[in-house]
């Protein structure tokens, strides 16, 4: 059982859905960052995907492209996201950390070197976007090994032919993502994803997650009504972006918590 | 891997996409199932005689192929060593090598009842040709550049507009090729059902490095029974330029397993490989990572963030390199050598001067190389190189560099 199992039997057991979101880690910069983390699970939120911040990400929008900027023009680096783990670890043996990023950083360290300093530093799961089931055993085989969740990205053009496959090294919980496009696009559909979600869970007893496109209160209760919970990503890092207080950012995640959880 | 364990350097890459450690299928879920169609239509057309008949019928009609093999006999004279021949795809319809292969793609496309086409451009080579292929059977064509780039090659924007594609200028990371692809796989992850991503070098994701391999072999293959004709043997040296290497691919591949041939790749040293990455040399100056669908060498710093290369030439100006290169790199196959700006200017004119052929950038590269090694090889010794593309495109950037004022600004 690792936290992120713990954490959905817990919510289970309460009749939650789950509020996921997803900052990334050193935007605008280490400090501020780090008490943004440090406040998430107080604004209500289930489990911290934290993004590694890369120079080219491919599947991801603007908002997100721009955070990652910031971030390494601020000195952030794969040692300093698992140092960030580490220091929110001390204070919090509870809410699951899920780090969100791309294959180089992580091949460029080293995968063993990475997936032992990542087991210390108290991450949960990885989700790793340009690693298909195609490439399990770069990483996704070890990971599993050293004892973290490899958690899958689901989407549309996953057909029910490939659906096994993408379910099969899968663990902690499957991502549905809930467009076919880059993160923070168009928004998401409760009608398109219900369906969606209950293709992927006739096939899986894992939590189905969904995410991409959510970015108010309403959208994240009307797509965690039809999923196990919602992703919030962009949105929330277009306020980072905005400079806004941590204090006013948090409040702002509350809210869409709050939306989540009144499915 | 030494070469004498390997019985054929021509039967890569395996069923995952490999060539030994590098290449593979490292995109997004959205984007698998579209590059395994990909790979079943590819496979079904390279063993169908209609696909390649109507290869053939457009090579010849629409392209003008075969490209002429060409004894370059002042500049061999002026060097004074061994004898050098180009390979003057450069002749080719829209001046570069790059249509051998967008023909190729844009059949399959078809053939996949694909309607929109996007592609991504450097110098700007491949995206006219994309657009060429697509106003001749009628295709809607969006073609992903570089902001920089955008300004750089301007004559290359306007006749991509002339032929009907939307040229979208892409701002995100420094504006060059390797973030028109970034977003052209933005694109494409977004328009998933009805469009088809022409990617215009030997990289990307499996199947991409050896289908563009495949359609630009033709380079190679007419180079080989042209040198029979002229001079009754195989050449004693090959060498082309690189930045994603589909040029150095084509002409190099059907060589692989002539042994006794020497193959030099020829990267873009920038500003010199040993400074502070004002390069793009990838496989000098880079290691191996991964970035746009597969493993290769790649600029990188400590963290494996991918750093932006320097090049005069637009399209040599890619901080990687198609997989089957960094392979024959590493099992020493071919070699790998790298050539600055200032080198490539000096052959540029050279080229001019000596054979009233006016060189892209990129062979200018190649050339640059030809005249380092040429004058000390003895005078039966044959070099091949690639004249891959034509320098109308850079004539404004060389007229920059040159001090001459075209009383334009470009």
């Amino acid at each position: 059982m690792t936290r992120i199992d713990r954490k959905f039997a817990a919510l289970n057991a309460e009749g939650k859905k789950a509020f996921v979101a997803y900052v990334m880690a050193g935007d605008p910069d280490y400090d501020t960052s780090l008490e943004i983390v440090k406040g998430l699970p107080g604004a209500g939120v289930d489990i911290i995907e934290m993004g590694i911040p890369f120079t080219d990400p491919m599947a991801d929008g603007p908002t997100i492209q721009l955070a990652g900027q910031r971030a390494l023009e601020a000195g952030q680096t794969l040692q300093k996201t698992l140092d960030m783990a580490a220091e929110f670890r001390k204070g919090d043996d509870e809410t699951p950390i899920v780090m969100m990023g791309y294959y180089n950083p992580i091949y460029n360290r080293g995968v063993d070197k990475f997936l032992v300093d990542a087991k210390a530093a108290g991450v949960d799961g990885l989700i790793v976007v340009d690693l298909p089931p195609e490439e399990d055993e770069e990483l996704c085989i070890p990971a599993q090994k050293a004892g973290l969740n490899f958690i899958r990205l689901a989407t549309p053009t996953t057909d029910d032919k490939r659906l096994p496959k993408v379910l099969q090294n899968t663990s902690g919980f499957v991502y549905y993502v809930s467009i076919t496009g880059i993160t923070g696009a168009a928004e998401a559909q409760a009608g398109d994803v219900g369906p969606e979600v209950a293709r992927i869970k006739a096939k899986t007893d894992l939590p189905v997650i969904v995410g991409f496109g959510i970015k108010t209160p309403d959208n994240a209760r009307d797509i965690a009504a039809v999923a196990d919970g919602a992703v919030v990503g962009s949105a929330i890092v277009k306020q980072i972006e905005e400079n806004r207080p941590v204090a006013e950012i948090l409040a702002y995640v509350k809210g869409l918590a709050d939306g989540a959880h009144s499915a | 891997m030494s070469d004498d364990l390997i019985n054929s350097f021509m039967t890569g890459p395996d069923e995952k996409g490999r060539f030994g450690i590098f290449g593979g299928r490292f995109v997004s879920e959205t984007l698998m199932p579209l590059i395994l169609s990909l790979e079943e239509e590819y496979e079904k057309a390279k063993t169908d005689q209609s696909f390649w008949d109507e290869m053939n019928d457009l090579w010849t009609h629409y392209v003008g192929r075969p490209s002429p093999l060409y004894f370059a006999s002042r500049l061999t004279e002026h060097l004074g060593g061994a004898k050098v021949y180009m390979k003057r795809d450069e002749l080719n319809h829209t001046g570069a090598h790059k249509i051998n292969n967008v023909l190729g793609q844009i059949i399959l496309a078809r053939r996949m009842g694909k309607t929109r086409i996007i592609a991504e451009t450097g110098a700007g080579q491949h995206g006219v040709a994309t657009a060429t292929v697509c106003a001749k059977f009628g295709l809607k064509c969006v073609v992903y550049m570089g902001a920089h780039d955008v300004q750089r090659q301007a004559p290359n924007v306007f006749r991509m507009r002339l032929l009907g594609a939307e040229v979208v200028p892409v701002t995100s990371g420094r504006g060059t090729l390797k973030d028109a692809m970034n977003d052209a796989l933005r694109d494409w992850v977004t328009n998933v059902r009805d469009t088809f991503y022409c990617i215009g070098t030997v990289a990307g994701p499996h199947p991409y490095p050896a289908m563009v391999r495949d359609f630009q072999s033709i380079i190679g293959k007419e180079a080989k029974e042209q040198m029979q004709r002229a001079e009754g043997r195989l050449p004693d040296t090959l060498v082309a330029a690189i930045g994603g290497g589909s040029n150095a691919m084509g002409l190099f591949y059907p060589f692989l397993d002539d042994t006794d041939v020497r193959i030099i790749g020829v990267e873009a040293g920038g500003k010199g490989v040993n400074e502070k990455m004002e390069h793009c040399a990838s496989l000098t100056g880079g290691r191996p990572g991964v970035l746009h669908g597969n493993r290769t060498y790649l600029l990188q710093d400590d963290d494996g963030q991918i750093l932006e290369g320097h090049s005069i030439s637009a399209g040599l100006d890619y901080p990687g390199i198609g997989p089957e290169h960094s392979w024959l790199h590493d099992t020493g196959r071919a070699e790998y050598v790298a050539i600055t700006d200032t080198e490539a200017l000096e052959a540029f004119q050279l080229c001019c001067q000596t054979e009233g052929i006016i060189p892209a950038l990129e062979p200018s590269h190649a050339l640059a190389h030809v005249m380092k090694i040429a004058p000390d090889l003895p005078r039966d010794h044959i070099i091949c190189m690639n004249m891959c593309g034509r320098g109308d495109k850079d004539i404004f950037t060389v007229a920059r560099h040159l001090g001459f004022d075209m009383g334009v600004t470009a």
